[in-house]
């Protein structure tokens, strides 16, 4: 790292004197502005170097393995395999089907459910009277700090059959069924979306606490009803949040696995087999590690062509 | 003054494989107490159930006692079957982490085998007088296909039939029901369902969310049962292939087909429900909630006191008989087993004394002591021939003499695709999206590329 620094270091400083080229420039200053600028990264080495070793060198191991054939158990070697396990993916009915179940998921309970609810409890709350917002609030908030399985395990005790809400339902005389087994993801979509909406609502609460009370007064005074400040002045306004928003519940809900796990293990039939627990199947299940880690390749992609998305919907109109 | 990203990427790009470096290699040397055998044990996920944790206690005491200055420390790993091989393979990968001796399912030790996780133990085992004693099917149950044994079996386990006395004599069915053709399963079931309403005449695992129970409860229990009795009907041992296209497999989902069909087994969603082997056990068959269930031999081990469910009475309340052949055609009966065998990792730092352990474990005594605790079924002759053994629990006896027309699984390293190929052409079949037809087909195609295309036609 020393022998490259120096670049970096002086870099800028160049640019601003043109009469210095870096080979006749006089040894003073230079090495000064080195030793602070070294002495300013040190304090953030130490970050540096435990986030390459735990998180870029794992990353990257991974990559690796993804174009290798490496099973868990029943294999003496492994070998390089190129694009083999892509080519799979592509090919393979399960896969396909994994990823179109995590787009209906993501979309249902993300961008729909976990988004809209959470911005209209944000702006409910925003009139409510302090007790209520206290209690609403510490609801929401509640269903969020749950672990996820044990949030699972009581959502399976509310859908399955002889549950919660089959047991509402029959007393207010309407047909009861599994849900899980009829609409098992519109279930574990309602399932992400009850524990997710808390962080929405926690984002929106604080954007929406920004926005100067002078203008929305002044609208209102110009006679722009509850529908028109919202669309023309509030939502405007935190744009910002709603991509950042957008951004972060898409990136959560992609990864949601103890959730769908518990509830219906993906079934029946792979309907609410989203790509985390396509990938816990094959790598772990049938211990093909080589082809799991490459499915977890493609999601990395999934997850980063929504990124690409939003931050472009962020940089419009700026 | 920011470190620009562009100076630094080689260096980053070094350190990123450097780091990746470290992460994933074998450090060398084990750096395990040479007194010290560690040994690895799948723990009940129920924390009432400590069968096994007071059984090794027990060795413990008396491991320690027989060799002074030796320790024994246990690393168990408290997870679900399919949790507990996954963390186990990642064990058995490093000497860091591999202990001394673990416990093994048949299931999975030929792959562990290929992988090269596992000792060899012929001469260990040349040397032990007990090994005599084992029967010729346990001792090739944990045979790689070089023909070295990796492991000593500590039991193994059989399938029957179980059924509902009280719910049989409500259908008019006899109490000591034993029937000769799965015409006559199915017969009874449609008895049942008739005659008592409310109760769930038949139980067959499918699909997979129950995952190897599937296979082996149900599947293999009817499939082994389709042709003569010799040949195994999923894996061709001569042709080193796997068996693609049968009769028998398609007669197998038939039967399954029919049951979910004919509504005898329970509802589709319960029996897709991952949860259904705790509530079999648990609930219906103790509450006469079910009139048949196909099931393994270690049931009455949820039944035990301590376990937190006790039902004594199950005796007197259930009945047992043997899994037909398709037919009624010689043998007869059908069982599958499978059972535990304990290894000594290939990268285990005290191997000599983790066969000592085994030794400890495996006295007959001992070995019957197991045996009953867990509602084993005996792999040592001298064991299964003592009338103590035989005695000590109501059912042993028939489970122990299934062991004379059981099968053993193809564990090779391929069976897990394979497994969950039948899993998803007998789900298909039971939520009626596929007829047999498609659905085997299906199996065909899947088996294909699950094994390499090693398939034969038959």
């Amino acid at each position: 790292m020393t022998a490259e620094a120096p670049h970096a270091a002086t870099g800028p400083t160049t640019g601003k004197s043109p009469s210095g080229p870096p080979a006749s420039r006089p040894p003073g200053p230079p090495p000064a502005l080195l030793h602070r600028s070294l002495a300013r990264a040190l304090p953030v080495s130490p970050a540096v170097v435990l986030l390459l070793l735990f998180l870029a060198g794992p990353i990257a191991y991974c990559a690796f393995i993804a174009f290798t054939d490496l099973q868990l158990t029943g294999q003496a070697e492994e070998s390089f395999v190129g694009f083999d396990n892509f080519r799979t993916a592509f090919g393979d009915e399960a896969f396909l089907n994994a990823v179109w179940m995590t787009l209906v998921f993501t979309v249902i309970s993300a961008l729909i459910g976990q988004n809209t609810l959470g911005l209209a409890l944000a702006a409910l709350m925003q009139r409510a009277s302090k007790p209520v917002r206290t209690l609403v609030g510490g609801i929401v908030v509640t269903a969020w700090v749950l672990p996820e399985v044990v949030a699972g395990f009581l959502l399976y005790a509310f859908f399955r059959r002889e549950g919660t809400l089959n047991a509402i339902l029959e007393w207010l005389r309407l047909p009861t069924q599994n849900w899980l087994f009829t609409l098992p993801i519109l279930a574990v979509s309602f399932a992400n979306v009850w524990r997710g909406t808390a962080f929405s609502m926690l984002v929106y609460s604080a954007a929406l606490n920004e926005i100067p009370k002078e203008i929305t007064e002044a609208a209102q005074v110009d006679g722009a009803g509850g529908w028109r400040r919202m669309w023309h002045i509030t939502l405007p306004m935190i744009r910002r949040s709603i991509g950042t928003n957008l951004m972060l519940i898409t990136l959560q809900t992609l990864s949601v696995f103890g959730l769908i796990w518990v509830m219906t293990r993906g079934g029946p039939g792979g309907k609410s087999q989203t790509l985390p627990l396509f990938m816990y199947e094959e790598a772990f299940q049938k211990s093909m590690i080589g082809y799991g880690t490459a499915v977890a390749l493609l999601l990395l992609v999934v997850g980063s062509l929504f990124s690409v998305v939003y931050l472009r919907l962020l940089r419009t109109e700026v | 003054m920011p470190v620009r990203p562009t100076a630094s990427l080689p260096t980053l790009l070094a350190l990123t494989l450097a780091a990746a470096g470290t992460l994933t290699a074998c450090g060398g040397g084990s750096g395990s107490d040479p007194d010290t055998v560690k040994v690895s044990y799948k723990q009940s996920m129920d924390n009432s159930i400590k069968v096994m944790d007071t059984y090794l206690a027990d060795i413990k005491k008396q491991f320690e006692k027989a060799n002074p200055g030796k320790k024994v420390e246990f690393v168990p790993i408290k997870a679900p079957d399919s949790e507990y091989y996954t963390k186990l393979q990642q064990m058995l990968r490093s000497p860091k982490t591999a202990p001394d001796l673990v416990y093994e399912d048949t299931f999975l030790i030929n792959s562990d085998i290929t992988s090269g996780y596992l000792k060899p133990l012929d001469s260990y085992l040349a040397k032990w007088q007990d090994w005599n004693q084992f029967i010729d099917t346990a001792q090739a149950a944990a045979e790689g296909e070089d023909g070295k044994t990796y492991g000593v079996p500590d039991g193994t386990d059989t399938r029957g039939l179980w059924f509902s006395k009280d719910v049989f004599k409500k259908a008019g069915l006899p109490a000591d029901w034993q029937p000769k053709t799965w015409n006559d399963v199915l017969e009874a079931a449609r008895t049942v369902k008739e005659k008592v309403p409310g109760v769930i005449p038949l139980n067959v695992y499918t699909g997979k969310p129950v995952g190897e129970a599937a296979t082996m409860q149900t599947f293999e229990m009817l499939l082994y049962g389709t042709n003569d009795g010799t040949a195994d009907p999923l894996y061709d041992k001569s042709a080193k292939k796997w068996v693609a296209g049968s009769k028998g497999f398609k007669d197998s989902l038939s039967f399954v087909e029919t049951v979910y069909k004919e509504k005898l087994g329970p509802e589709v969603s319960d029996a897709l429900d991952p949860n259904v082997g705790t509530r079999i056990r648990g609930e219906w068959l103790p509450k006469g909630k079910l009139g048949i269930a196909l099931d393994g031999s270690w049931l009455p081990q949820d039944w035990l006191p301590g376990s937190g469910h006790e039902w004594p009475e199950w005796s007197e309340e259930l009945g047992l008989a043997a899994m037909p052949t398709q037919n009624g055609q010689a043998p007869g009966k059908v069982s599958m087993s499978g059972g535990w065998t304990w290894s000594i990792p290939a990268k285990a730092g005290n191997p000599d004394l983790a066969f000592e352990f085994i030794k400890t474990m495996q006295t007959k005594a001992n070995a019957q002591k197991w045996y009953i605790a867990n509602s084993g079924i005996a792999v040592r002759k001298d064991v299964a021939d003592d009338p103590s053994y035989t005695d000590a629990q109501p059912g042993i006896k028939f489970f122990t003499d299934l062991v004379a027309s059981t099968h053993y699984r193809p564990a090779f390293p391929a069976y897990p695709k394979v497994s969950t190929a039948v899993q998803e052409a007998m789900e298909g079949v039971t939520t009626g999206d596929m007829s047999v037809e498609d659905a085997a087909k299906g199996y065909d195609e899947e088996l294909k590329s699950a094994t390499d295309d090693q398939v034969i036609q038959k």
